[in-house]
């Protein structure tokens, strides 16, 4: 029988979510970056993001490109996953940059179908294409190269508040747990259905299942949360492992920082 | 220090209005292990939540070592820490109850909120591992697991505090035969002055393994007591309280006929 299109997009995520957790291996692994620690990588990846986003040159916002690609490489993740995920972000991020190749007032440079493409438009786009890879393959590196478990705990030891930590832990947890009960429930209730469902049925079907959804999520969330206060939860979260700081560690802070300020510095000129 | 650790009386609680405890009387003594029995829907899962302190009777009263549980008792820093670590649940749905990266911070997770030092838990983490067979499963996500691996994990997750008093629910529902005589093992072991646990199940086959005490629910409220193996046998009880039903066999003579049986649950699948 053929799947819809809600079903399709639901196994598609879960194989994502399934990737992300291979990561969780990938991250135990000997790479360029998994040694050092997370807190380091979080600030590093965050700095250089942010002057990505605010960097006004072109240039730059490439060179910046192609040493994260590098950086990637050497923290041995796929070439494969990479390439899948930049070109599904161009698709994305190119369908919202395709308006302002247009509008954006300029120098015409080509038509297409009637419409003038500005240099200023072109620009404009290429300015937001090249930061979202940008930043998404430092995130990507982030990810790939620290455990969730270290990750969460490096948020908490920057202060970031234990209720923010908690619902991103969850979260991350939580949308696998949903997706999964999605797609059984979707699957028990074909299987219970005979012959093929016409259009109003499947959408009905999704309605509906939806609906169940959010109930369970809500009952889950309830229960969760007993459990943590059945444990001794009383607000804060604390950690095992404690964050000590070694000399690669400060080393790789030194060619983090040194990099953003140059960033920073070429960007802003 | 009386003989009685928990004393429950006259309790009433309702979801919304529906009610789950009507009027339930009952003394959990120090040290016992007793067994709630009861059918699908007669209160145990919510009779457990409220000896766990995680909600409140609405009427009649808890006593815990002497001590009446209520909110504001529990909002004390002090008593909420002796009390969670004197008492753990295992609850009955453990996707629920698992909700760490990893099954490491999992058992980690308890101890950790109870202050202890970080050496000491390492041990008893270690400790309990091994005790459930769970060494190889550290530094998997929990949500990953099978079923039985859940349920011992879970387990883990609160043994691992060392409870003088564990609340279980459901331990060996959906578990393989295997699974379910080790889990029935470690319980059975569990025993001594200070220990006393208190384990909800509709399965009659693992009554007498794991209590001496044997408590029959029926909606919200203590229709029997007395020990294991006269309740296990008492036909009538069984029968009104949904926990035996007649099952219609045919025998090699070709003659048709109802007779007891014993049901053995382990294989439902629960979701709550
Ligand atoms: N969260 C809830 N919201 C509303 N009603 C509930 C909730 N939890 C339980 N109930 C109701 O309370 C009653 C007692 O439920 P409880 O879960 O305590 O029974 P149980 O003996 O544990 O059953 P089971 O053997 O199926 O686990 C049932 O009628 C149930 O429908
Ligand atoms: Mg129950």
């Amino acid at each position: 029988m053929r799947r819809s299109f809600i079903e399709r997009t639901l196994a598609a995520l879960l194989r994502a979510m399934e990737h992300a957790a291979a990561s969780e291996r990938l991250s135990g692994g000997r790479g360029f970056l998994q040694s050092v620690d997370p807190r380091v990588k979080l600030l590093g990846c965050i700095s250089l993001i942010v002057a990505a986003a605010v960097s006004r040159r072109l240039t730059l916002l490439g060179v910046l490109f192609v040493a994260v690609a590098v950086v990637a490489l050497a923290t041995r993740i796929p070439a494969a996953q990479l390439l899948r995920a930049w070109a599904i972000l161009f698709a994305f991020t190119a369908a919202i940059a395709l308006p302002a190749l247009f509008t954006t007032p300029g120098d015409a440079i080509g038509s297409v179908a009637g419409l003038t493409i500005t240099l200023q438009g072109m620009r404009s786009a290429a300015f937001l294409v090249s930061r979202v890879e940008t930043s998404a393959t430092l995130g990507l590196i982030l990810v790939a190269s620290t455990p969730w478990s270290r990750l969460i705990a490096a948020l908490r030891s920057l202060h970031v508040p234990a209720a923010v930590v908690l619902i991103i832990s969850m979260t991350y947890r939580y949308i696998f747990l949903l997706l999964r009960t999605a797609e059984e429930m979707f699957t028990a209730r074909r299987s219970r259905s005979v012959g093929a469902l016409r259009p109003a049925e499947r959408r009905r079907m999704a309605t509906s299942t939806a609906g169940v959804l959010l109930g369970k999520s809500m009952t889950l969330a309830d229960g969760v949360y007993d459990a943590m206060r059945s444990r001794g939860f009383r607000g804060e979260v604390y950690l095992l492992d404690d964050f000590r700081m070694r000399s690669r560690d400060w080393g790789a802070a030194a060619v983090f920082a040194a990099a953003a300020a140059l960033a920073f510095w070429r960007g802003l000129r | 220090m009386t003989d009685a650790l928990f004393e429950v009386r006259a309790v009433r609680y309702a979801y919304d209005s529906l009610p789950a405890l009507n009027g339930l009387d009952l003394t959990i003594r120090r040290g016992s292990r007793v067994a709630l029995l009861g059918a699908n829907g007669s209160g145990k899962s919510t009779f457990l939540r409220l000896l766990d302190a995680l909600d409140f009777a609405q009427e009649g009263t808890i006593r815990f070592d002497g001590e009446t549980l209520t909110p504001e008792r529990l909002d004390d820093d002090a008593f909420a820490h002796s009390f969670r670590s004197r008492v753990g649940l295992v609850f009955q749905n453990p996707d629920v109850q698992l909700f760490n990266a990893t099954v490491l911070d999992e058992l980690a997770f308890a101890p950790l909120q109870l202050r202890l030092e970080k050496q000491e838990i390492r041990q008893r983490i270690d400790h309990v591992m091994n005790e459930l067979d769970i060494a190889p499963l550290a530094g998997r996500p929990p949500h990953r697991l099978s079923m039985g691996e859940k349920k011992r994990v879970a387990i883990a997750s609160v043994l691992v505090i060392d409870p003088e008093v564990l609340l279980l629910d459901e331990p060996t529902a959906s578990l393989d035969p295997r699974s379910q005589s080790e889990i029935i093992n470690l319980l059975a072991g569990w025993s001594g002055d200070a220990r006393t646990a208190v384990t909800a199940t509709h399965d009659l086959g693992i009554v007498e393994d794991i209590a001496d005490h044997c408590v029959v629910f029926e909606s919200g409220r203590v229709v029997a007591e007395g020990p294991p193996r006269e309740i296990v046998q008492n036909e009538e009880l069984l029968y009104r309280t949904g926990l035996l039903h007649a099952h219609r066999h045919r025998h090699e003579s070709g003659v048709v006929h109802s007779h007891p049986h014993l049901h053995r649950h382990g294989d439902h699948e629960h979701s709550e």
